[in-house]
């Protein structure tokens, strides 16, 4: 993992290794609240990566200016400095979208996986590698909204962004707020799945090696986040 | 004599002196309101529809439609009742015209007391309207600190303590400094500065005072930055122009309410660790299934009010 990685595994890692709404488990709320359509997700996630991106070229730019000792603050100020900038444009070019979306925007600032990418990558990487890493982040929630936007609007509504697409309402339940968490849960679950599967393929191979090395294999023996991390 | 007194009297007082006729009002039902008045009234008038006007205080271009007048036999209560349910939380304003031997037009408003409008809050923020499940605030540190019941109460009394404190900072900021000033726009970049600062004074104030409380609730502080229910709560204020009294309700209502989510939560999780769970759902996904049914549970309080 400490292994320095090219710009495209970092956008990459964000989508997919590190995603920030099903693998990481941070900066949930809106992936609950707001996604009962596919506009909603996407609005917000624009704002998200924005935000993203902006405080992390900024974090890297200043990091060597920044006292150790009152870091999180500063990051918060950075952070809550783009997160005005954002709502000031939203709420002037996309005043409908805008009042749907409602509070969320505002809260960007209050989002762990903001504050944690600056933590952990762009307060001691330099400046490139710290855009995409953001990037990577910021693209990795939007899509992550986008999914379950589409899954919510298409089973709530019938429709996708907007447009007919079944002709009728299956099931009204999804476009409840509450089941957002339903979704979000089901769709942790099949990703866990998924690396499951993968581990275990993984681990059949390791401990094909191992026998031969006469080497105990298994979960506990690695390292965390060996497996998982491409 | 008599007419040579009420020829006397100033506007001012035909007003006050029409008012003390009035000598109570209260809701009743949810479409109710009952007057009490200070003398038996054997007014026809008073049982006419068209002697009414009825709005609620913000805006009196709507008027409210009284469906029946009922006077009480002795003449001393009566109670009208609207076609629609009224907001018991909301202040309305009652005219009544042509009361001619009390002296003209009669006006007065009717509202909850002060306490029971507090109280209102209060509730609502807790359980109506509860941060966690109806409005989906939060959540990473509701599934983060909900694994075991000690360290929900910590958290949730740590976060109401802190919620309060950095509620009511932000109301005394925003009225007296940011509205006069101009300077409504910054609210973000005010509100967050203002927690991170109660979080630090909260931090400094427990570690010199009471190191044995700071240990068990030390760790939770750092996580109370990145929640956006303490940034959520201030925005609202600001939107809602509460008072002082009225936001600190609100902030203590959203703090406890939060701590009642993360109990619950807390005390299925305990269950759910001895539960036989499939492998992927272990964890995360299956907490969330379990808040989603929460969840559907408060919405059974949707719509309600006290």
């Amino acid at each position: 993992m400490a292994a320095v990685k090219s710009n495209y595994q970092l956008v990459l890692n964000g989508i997919l290794a590190e995603n920030p709404i099903f693998r990481l488990a941070l900066s949930m709320c809106p992936a609950v609240a707001i996604t009962t359509t596919v506009i909603n997700g996407i609005m917000l996630g624009i704002a998200v990566f924005f935000v993203q991106v902006a405080s992390s070229v900024t974090i890297s730019l200043v990091k060597n200016l920044i006292h150790p000792r009152i870091r999180i603050p500063t990051y918060t100020l950075v952070i809550a400095t783009w997160v005005t900038v954002i709502d000031m444009v939203l709420a002037a070019f996309f005043p409908a979208a805008y009042a749907q979306v409602g509070i969320f925007v505002k809260l960007i600032v209050a989002f762990a996986i903001i504050t944690m990418r600056l933590e952990m990558f762009a307060s001691k990487q330099p400046l490139t590698p710290s855009f995409w890493d953001g990037f990577g982040m910021g693209a990795g929630f939007l899509v992550g909204m986008i999914v379950i936007g589409m899954i919510r609007e298409f089973l709530g509504m019938g429709t996708l962004l907007g447009f007919d697409i079944l002709g009728f309402q299956p099931l009204l339940f999804f476009v409840l707020p509450c089941a957002g968490f339903f979704v979000v849960g089901l769709l942790m679950g099949f990703f866990n799945h998924i690396e499951n599967v993968h581990k275990r393929k993984k681990l059949g191979l390791i401990a094909h090696v191992n026998q031969k090395k006469n080497m105990p294999a298994g979960c506990d023996h690695c390292a965390p986040g060996d497996a998982h991390i491409s | 004599m008599t007419i040579a007194l009420l020829a006397t009297l100033t506007s001012a007082e035909l007003f006050a002196a029409s008012n003390n006729l009035v000598s109570g009002t209260a809701f009743g039902d949810v479409d109710e309101i009952v007057v009490t008045f200070a003398r038996p009234v054997t007014n026809n008038q008073l049982l006419e529809r068209e002697s009414y006007q009825v709005f609620e205080e913000p805006d009196p271009d709507i008027r409210l439609e009284i469906e029946s007048i009922t006077l009480s036999d002795d003449g001393s209560r009566a109670t009208l009742r609207f076609s629609e349910t009224l907001n018991q939380s909301s202040a309305y304003v009652i005219n009544i015209k042509g009361l001619a031997d009390e002296g003209g037009a009669l006006s007065f408003t009717v509202k909850q007391s002060y306490l029971g409008h507090l109280f209102t809050i209060l509730i609502t923020a807790m359980l109506i309207k509860n941060f966690v499940f109806t409005k989906y605030l939060g959540l990473c540190v509701f599934m983060g600190t909900s694994k075991k019941k000690k360290t929900a109460k910590g958290m949730g009394l740590t976060f109401a303590l802190v919620m309060a404190i950095s509620a009511s900072m932000s109301w005394v900021i925003y009225n007296f400094l940011m509205i006069p000033f101009k300077l409504t726009f910054l609210q973000i970049v005010v509100f967050i500065g203002l927690v991170a600062l109660s979080v630090q004074a909260v931090d400094t104030i427990l570690r010199k005072l009471n190191p044995a409380l700071f240990a068990s609730f030390g760790i939770y502080l750092v996580l109370i930055t990145t929640n956006c229910v303490i940034i959520a709560v201030p925005l609202m204020l600001a939107n809602e122009g509460f008072g002082f009294w009225e936001s600190l309700m609100l902030a203590i209502g959203a703090g406890s309410g939060f701590m009642l989510a993360l109990y619950l939560m807390a005390s299925v999780r305990e269950r759910l660790d001895v539960a036989l769970v499939p492998e992927s759902f272990k964890g995360l996904p299956v907490a969330f299934l379990v808040a989603g049914q929460f969840a559907l549970a408060f919405l059974g309080f949707s719509g309600m009010s006290i």
